[in-house]
Order: C-alpha cells, then structure tokens, then sequence
C-alpha cells in the first residue's frame, strides 16, 4: 500500500515566550525565558512553587468564543482555538475547497481542564450538588478542545483528544500524520494544549520531586535542562498547533508548504509509572523506530529537538538513548530543550517542540537550551548552549516521552519542492 | 427593584442580550436561541438570586420572562 506524504501547512503558538508564533519563535531564537514569578498567589503556603512559564495578557477574541461561552471552557481550550485559528490563517486550509468530512482535528492534552474540576469541587463542597454546572463536564473533558474546533470551521472528519501526560501532543501528530498517510483524512489540525497552573497542581508534581522549586527568586533561571545545576522542571503552559495536509493535495492547491512528516516512533518502557528505563530501553526503539519509518540513516539528523525537561535522571537518560542511537553522529548533531525557555508544557510539549522543529527547518536556525553554563556529568552532547546558531536543517528529531513510560518521537523533513 | 426587572437583568448578563431588548413575553429558546443546557443554568441563577427551589418538573413550564416572575412571586 502506497503511503501519501504528510506535509505541514499552518503553525500556531502559545507559551511563556509570547502569544503567537512570531513572538514565541522570535524569543525563542534570542534566547529569552518565559519563565516568571505567579502574580496574585494569595497563600504562598499553598504553593510550594511559584514560577511558572506562564502565558501572559491573554484574552481570546470574541470571534473564537463569544463572551457569553468564555467562562464555560477551560483556558486550555481557549488556546487550542486561538493556536488552531493562527495555523488555519497561516495554511488557508480554509480556502482549500475540501469535503469538510476529510478534515479531522486531533489535539493532545495530558490533564485537561484540570482547574475547572477543581473549582466545581469547591462548589460542590460548599454549596451541593443542586449548585453544579450543566456546563461544568463540557468545561473540562479533554475532546471538548478539539470539539470546538470541529464547531467554529465544521470540521467533521476524525475528531478526538489524545492523552498520555507530556507525550500528548506528540502522540496526537503522530496519530494524525497516519490517518493522512492513509488517506483518511485530506487534513488534520492537531498538536497539543495544556494550562494546570494551580496550586494542586503544583503540590502533586513537587510532591514526586519533580519540579525545581530552588529559584523561586530567579524564575528565568531555574529551567536548564542538561546543566550541572538542574533540579528538576520548570511548569509551562501554552498550546503548539499544525495543520498537517496530504502533500499532493496541498501543492495541488499551492498551499506553501513548511515541511514534511516523514517519520513517527512510538514505544513503552513497561518500566516505571514516572522513571524512565535507565538503559534507554524505550527511548532507544522509539527513536529508531522513527528513523526506519523515515528510511534514513542516524547520520541524516541535523538536530535534536530533546524532551530534556531539566530533571536529574531524565536528561542523563535521554543522552544516553540519544548516544545509544546516533553513536559517532550524536556528537555532530545539534541537540537542544527549548523547555529551557518555554518550562515544560506537559501534554502540549510535542506541539510547541514540533512547531521548534519546523521553523528550525524554514528559518536555518537552531534555538537554544539557555542556562546551560556548565554541563552535568555525562551530558557531553552540543546541546546548542545559551545562544541559537545559523545551520542549514534538512531532518530534525524530536523526542516526547510521558509518564507511564510512554514514548514518542517524531521527524521532519525540509520541503524541497518536489 | 419589580421582581420581573431583576429577572431581567439576570437574563441579560448571561446572555449578553441588551436588557431593553427582552420583555415580559421573551421566549427564553425561541426568542433567546438558549438550549437545555442553557436553561438549567439559567435557572439555577434564579435560585441562587431569589434563594428559592425550582423543581426540576417544574422548569419545562417556565419558557418565558412573564413565567419566571410569576413563579418567584408565588415562590418567594
């Protein structure tokens, strides 16, 4: 069975670094953290951490969401909307003229509308069940992201939400790059969204060591992934969005088109609820996995766009699977973690990491893993420190791995117009 | 204020419908396109204003402006 090449059409992003893809991409490449200090945290005793990659002065347009429907959802799903409006602009899909019934929207999310559950719990705590919401279950499922989408453009192809914690935006790229593969769908809007900044949050991932919770006096410092000086993640909020298109379709219709989607990998370590193997037993297959589907060499790889979420074990293990793979090679690539700059965006990381990747390939330039001034033992790859550099990108990596020992890896390839 | 303004201006802020434009006779689903979900919320706003009860077989009857005041008049 012949396969049909995926390509990309539209981006759209969100994060700490900005509300769109110009400013994200633009800081991005400068270097600057989007990690800052919580506004307004009422009891600092109920947050055991208080920085935050956190989106800024955001308020979406009534066009999106009517002012009467913007308290009913979630602030995950304003972003998915506002990133999948930016991407859908910037691909004209909407001019394409295709059958509404081949146009899906697959959207990642690992925890949803998180603090919408926790403010009717307080409701319904304080006041009964009589005082809870018709519109609190639609608020907070995770397919209600791509729901909406599928209402505000009468999207009517494949429609679902994929969760599998901070893969799931990768897993949600990966799911629709294959129903395009397959010729199920001419066009898929995907990528991942994610907004848990609450206390309860916070307390659960701090709980599991997980979080750096030591800067809490120099946020834009605390996120540096692959350093000696690391001390867990950074929490990142934002959304990254593709419009992904059959190739053909799309240069039928003179789409321009950004890259390509040559290659997914998906693997479980069947190791740990929250460690990764340390042998690299899942990351290793995932990413080689990718590659064959891809039908290139390790030594294709230009650049490594890391899960390096600035945890201990995790940045040392992701060497080591990076090493495992591209052996020689690894030490000729570039690697980077733009969670460096973003913080971790959890279920939404693949989408603003593949939007990295895309624009690394468009623009010839490698963002940077920032606070990287002296590497840890055993991290002795380029991981592009501190400062982005120029370099023409043919194929770029990137890695997303999620708790429950889920992995995922995805390729992009440079357009060359054939 | 008349029980019916306050009505009003419940409904109002909620739908962002311009209160000069809903009168005693407005249809809350005809005139005011509200679903049932719509409709539940609508009047659990009433009973957290008017601290009254609507029991549940007892909102299918209440499809206008004129309906609810006359409810939370009886009610209150």
């Amino acid at each position: 069975m012949k396969l049909n090449r995926v390509a990309v059409t539209g981006l759209g992003a969100m994060c700490g670094l900005g509300n769109n893809l110009d400013d994200v991409w633009n800081n991005a490449v400068a270097g600057k953290s989007g990690v800052s200090k919580i506004p307004n945290i009422e009891d600092t005793k109920m947050w055991p951490v208080q920085i935050a990659g956190l989106v800024k002065d955001f308020e979406i347009s009534e066009d999106l969401l009517p002012a009467k429907e913007k308290a009913r959802f979630d602030i995950f799903i304003h972003y998915a909307l506002h990133c999948a409006d930016e991407a859908l602009k910037q691909s004209k899909l909407l001019d394409a003229g295709y059958d509404p019934y081949m146009i899906g929207s697959i959207i990642g999310t690992g925890l949803g509308g998180f603090p919408e559950i926790e403010k009717a719990n307080e409701t319904y705590n304080e006041k009964g069940p009589r005082r809870v919401s018709p519109f609190f279950v639609p608020s907070f499922i995770p397919n209600m992201a791509p729901g909406k989408i599928s209402m505000r453009w009468n999207f009517r192809g494949i429609n679902h939400a994929v969760s599998s914690a901070c893969a799931s935006a990768a897993h949600a790229i990966g799911s629709a790059a294959s129903e395009i593969m397959l010729g199920r769908q001419d066009a898929v809007v995907t990528g991942g969204s994610e907004a848990v900044i609450s206390g309860l949050t916070f307390a659960g991932f701090n709980a599991m060591k997980a979080l750096s919770k030591t800067r809490n006096d120099e946020p834009e410092l605390a996120s540096r992934p692959f350093d000696k000086d690391r001390n867990g993640f950074v929490m990142g909020e934002g959304c990254g969005i593709l419009v992904l298109e059959n190739l053909d379709k799309a240069k039928a219709r003179g789409a321009k088109i950004l890259a390509e989607i040559v290659g997914f990998g998906a693997t479980a370590d069947a190791y740990h609820i929250t460690s990764p193997h340390p042998d690299g037993e899942g990351t290793i297959p995932c990413m080689k996995h990718a590659l064959t589907q891809a039908g290139i060499e390790p030594k294709d790889i230009d650049y490594i766009n890391a899960h390096g979420t600035s945890t201990p074990t995790g940045d040392i293990a992701e060497t080591n699977a990076i090493k495992a793979v591209f052996g020689e090679h690894a030490y000729k690539l570039n690697v980077s973690s733009t969670k460096s700059m973003t913080g971790h965006l959890l279920g939404a990381a693949g989408g603003i990491e593949s939007v990295f990747c895309i624009k690394a390939i468009t623009e010839g330039t490698i963002p940077p893993t920032i606070n990287l001034n002296e590497p840890s033992e055993g991290c002795d790859l380029n991981y592009t420190p501190n400062n982005s550099i120029k370099k023409d990108i043919k194929y770029v990596l990137n890695n997303s791995f999620g708790f429950g020992g889920t992995n995922a890896t995805t390729i992009f390839k440079k357009y060359e117009g054939n | 204020m008349e029980i019916q303004d306050k009505v009003i201006k419940i409904v109002s802020e909620a739908t962002k419908v311009d209160a000069s434009n809903i009168k005693s006779e407005t249809n809350f689903i005809d005139d005011l396109n509200l679903d049932s979900l719509d409709m539940v919320e609508m009047m659990m706003k009433m009973e957290e204003e008017f601290g009254v009860e609507i029991p549940e077989d007892k909102t299918e009857d209440l499809k206008t402006i004129n309906d609810v005041a006359n409810f939370l008049k009886t009610a209150q």
